[in-house]
């Protein structure tokens, strides 16, 4: 009910329209991938997703911003049960990659953000090869392109007070790695996938509190 | 609170309309034919189901009484604001300038009005924060583009803000012989400029044909222009008794009001083509934003309270 409530208020300060130019599968493990540019991302693209996807969803989500306070450290373990990882010292012993194989191994899905950190919002960063190795152990996952827009104007970098403004996450088609792709074939693909979801928004994009359902959603689970 | 027999007696004469517009909507939607009537239909039938929900807030505001106007159109300013700002590209720099228009300056205009203080509501924002804002993003040190930004949160604040906060001052105005019955005054305003639009979008539909400027809006038209403009003139007049006014000097300031409006609609048409966007937003169904829905009432407020202020008290 927490996790209901806290998404509730998320979508409602970054006043999130929700487009879903294609609607994800209700089953199956997904890795949400999507740009990066401000803190509150992580929060908003969880919050965007029907609570049915929401509730076997766990973002990952670096240990050192959000294990830093306890208020931070209750909404990740607590709330929107991240997965949280180090991005300071990767050492055999704490590679990142295994418990995100296996969050996906147990059915359920990732929000990841492949830039590895946060941008200027303006453009999008290259992307670090995360993305290729989940694909790579874990073929079965759906990889679901995310654009998230204006975020980074409603809490950028460095500022720590939100403005009200209206924000869109956008989710495209699904993503998979071909047979025999390269790693930097996989990784342009991937990144265009996201910038194309972002180009469509210059003629289309408008605000809304209001959080649209993913268009038939129990039907096109099914087919 | 306040329940002035008059003004129970217009809004149901609104209410009566909306209950016609709403039969003759069910009506058009059984015999739509083709495809884009349908599509046709199904916006006028959206518009109007907005419409009752906007008519039953702001006669629950006018109910309330001076504070729930003010809280209304305040709040109706901050989502305005948030509407043209996510619009009007800005960048880091003007962050902490934005955040003091947002939590700052919009409330304490309104609560300029509330406390009826003319001399200093009707300054704050064209001087002081004119002023004070650019100041805020050139200290942040980015001068990219700096004169644009500034520019847009400007005239953000000052749209949305301080032309919208006229409508609920017009309560402060004292009229002689008129005291206690200010709401009318509102209500006036509002209704006037509201059926304007409606009556240009309706002339425009039924007899449109020459383009007005076909650059800025393919939707307006001499005909829906001079159909809409005349009649809103001829509706204001006829409501010249809930009004200081004689009917002559009523068509007058509804001519002044309906003018502007067209304006307003015209200007913001300009800006959404600019950011290439039909609409500020998607918070009222059919409509759009509420800037699409309130464009004109932003530009015919100050001129109305002028005029009014001028010459009645």
């Amino acid at each position: 009910m927490i996790a209901g409530l806290v998404a509730m208020l998320s979508r409602t300060i970054a006043g999130a329209n929700v487009r879903w130019v294609d609607v994800p599968r209700r089953d199956g493990p997904k890795v949400y991938f999507a740009n990066h540019s401000s803190h509150l991302d992580t929060l908003v693209l969880w919050a965007a997703l029907p609570r049915e996807l929401r509730e076997r969803t766990r973002p990952v989500a670096a240990r050192d911003y959000w294990g830093a306070t306890g208020a931070r450290r209750w909404l990740a373990e607590s709330v929107f049960r991240a997965v949280l990882i180090e991005r300071k010292e990767i050492r055999r012993t704490s590679n990142p990659l295994g418990p995100m194989l296996a969050v996906l191994e147990r059915g359920e899905s990732l929000i990841v953000f492949p830039e590895g950190t946060r941008g200027d919002g303006e453009r999008i960063g290259p992307f670090k090869g995360g993305l290729y190795h989940l694909a790579r152990h874990r073929p079965e996952a759906d990889l679901v392109p995310v654009h998230i827009d204006n975020l980074n104007r409603i809490l950028p970098k460095g500022e720590f007070l939100p403005l009200p403004l209206l924000s869109c996450i956008s989710f495209g088609p699904a993503l998979h790695l071909g047979p025999d792709e390269p790693r930097e074939n996989f990784l342009r693909r991937a990144e265009e996938a996201v910038r194309g979801l972002g180009a469509r928004e210059g003629t289309e994009r408008t605000g809304s509190l209001i959080l649209e359902a993913p268009r038939g959603s129990a039907r096109g689970a099914q087919a | 609170m306040s329940a002035d027999p008059d003004v129970v007696a217009l809004f149901a004469g609104v209410g009566g309309l909306l209950v016609a517009a709403s039969i003759a909507g069910r009506v058009l939607s059984r015999r739509a034919q083709s495809d884009s009537a349908r599509r046709t239909v199904a916006n006028l039938n959206a518009r109007t189901r907005a419409w009752w929900v906007m008519v039953a807030v702001f006669a629950l505001s006018l109910w309330v009484g001076r504070i729930g106007s003010v809280v209304l159109f305040g709040l109706m300013s901050f989502l305005a604001l948030r509407e043209f700002v996510t619009l009007a590209p800005t960048r880091r720099g003007d962050h902490r300038a934005l955040f003091w228009t947002f939590f700052a300056v919009t409330p304490a205009q309104y609560v300029l009005v509330a406390r009826e203080w003319y001399g200093l509501y009707s300054i704050m924002i064209p001087v002081y924060a004119f002023l004070l804002l650019p100041t805020r993003s050139a200290i942040a040190g980015d001068t990219e583009r700096f004169l644009e930004r500034t520019a847009k949160i400007q005239w953000g604040l000052m749209l949305c803000v301080y032309c919208l906060s006229h409508v609920p001052a017009l309560l402060s105005l004292r009229i002689p012989n008129y005291e206690g019955e200010n709401a009318k005054l509102l209500f006036f305003l509002v209704t006037v400029v509201q059926m304007s639009d409606v009556l240009q979008y309706v002339f425009g539909k039924l007899f449109g044909r020459h383009k007005i400027a076909p650059n800025v809006s393919p939707n307006k038209t001499w005909e829906g222009f001079v159909g809409g403009i005349a009649a809103a003139t001829a509706l204001g007049a006829g409501l010249w008794w809930m009004t200081p006014f004689s009917p002559l000097e009523a068509a007058g300031l509804s001519l002044a009001i309906t003018l502007a409006g067209f304006a307003g609609g015209l200007v913001m048409s300009a800006i959404k083509r600019d950011r290439g966007v039909k609409d500020f937003g998607t918070l009222i169904e059919g409509h759009g934003g509420i800037l699409d829905r309130i464009d004109s009432l932003c530009f015919a407020a100050p001129v109305f309270f002028h005029l009014v202020r001028y010459a009645y008290t």
